[in-house]
């Protein structure tokens, strides 16, 4: 019972760990400051799942009552990441960090900045 | 489409519910004192700060948010996978592309829910919303069709965030 508790908690933690050490490689590999957000924004997400629900199972099973608080952690983490991530986007866009050049629509990045709608409206399939 | 406080003593029952639960899963407790406590501060904040928030538009269906929430979970988990194998193959595969989602959702809230889906669900990034509100760009890690993802964006996360908000 124990072994297998271990092993469940073990297979959680490597999965967790898994996609983090992803996350933080895709930040020395991809070219650009935008695509590079896209890596840790992501790991962080999946692989802080992995080691929460790892965290939940093995308090549960090894303390009385059952853990639930890192719950919290997952809620406070699904709202900071989503906007930390927006702003440094946004930052990045101001401050006019290149993109590498097969980045598609590189002519809306000017607008992006005045915050105007795009010049060519992009057909809604109507 | 205001939300109008049902109860004078209740001007944010959602928000009510939210500190509560949020209060025992911080204690980790089930014990009558912080039920108690609890429900005295998600009857009390709100109380003392709803006069602060701007109004948002009221929730149409509450109920899908759940629905919503499981699709966007389920999402994360698939297109996490994803971009773990895009990150780890070859580079000059990735073709990045930066585009602009026309928005048909109103409200700062709507808004604000559907960029955090976006950046929050693996390969896109919500980097600027335009001044009038119509339109949100997007920054995504690699993408074969704009106009497929862009029809993605709006049928599987602003179709839903609409119902939920009714606007």
């Amino acid at each position: 019972m124990n072994f297998l508790l271990e092993l469940i908690v073990s297979i959680f933690l490597l999965i967790g760990g898994v996609f983090i050490l992803v996350g933080s490689i895709g930040l020395v590999r991809l070219p650009d400051f935008f695509m590079r957000l896209h890596a840790p924004t992501k790991a962080t997400t999946l692989g802080m799942g992995g080691l929460l629900i790892a965290s939940m199972i093995l308090f549960t099973v090894r303390e009385p009552g059952i853990s639930v608080h890192e719950l919290l952690i997952t809620l406070f983490l699904f709202i900071t990441a989503p906007v930390s991530a927006h702003m440094m986007a946004k930052t990045a866009l101001h401050q006019k960090n290149k993109m590498i050049e097969r980045t598609t629509g590189q002519h809306l990045i000017a607008r992006a900045r005045q915050q105007k709608a795009p010049e060519v409206k992009p057909s809604l399939n109507d | 489409m205001l939300s109008k406080p049902r109860f004078k003593w209740l001007p944010m029952p959602y928000h009510s519910i939210l500190l509560f639960a949020t209060w025992l899963l911080l204690n980790n407790t089930l014990a009558p004192g912080h039920l108690f406590l609890g429900s005295v501060l998600a009857l009390g904040i709100p109380l003392l700060t709803s006069s602060l928030s701007k109004p948002q538009p009221a929730l149409h269906k509450p109920m899908h948010t759940f629905r919503y929430a499981l699709r966007v979970l389920g999402d994360i988990v698939t297109a996490n996978l994803e971009v773990a194998f895009q990150v780890m193959g070859p580079i000059k595969n990735l073709n990045p592309g930066f585009f602009a989602v026309p928005l048909d959702l109103e409200g700062e809230l709507p808004i604000t829910l559907l960029a955090s889906t976006v950046s929050l669900t693996p390969g896109t990034v919500s980097s600027e919303v335009s001044e009038c509100r119509k339109f949100l760009y997007v920054h995504a890690l690699t993408m074969k069709n704009e106009e497929e993802l862009i029809q993605t964006i709006k049928q599987r996360y602003e179709a839903p965030l609409m119902e939920i908000f009714s606007c």
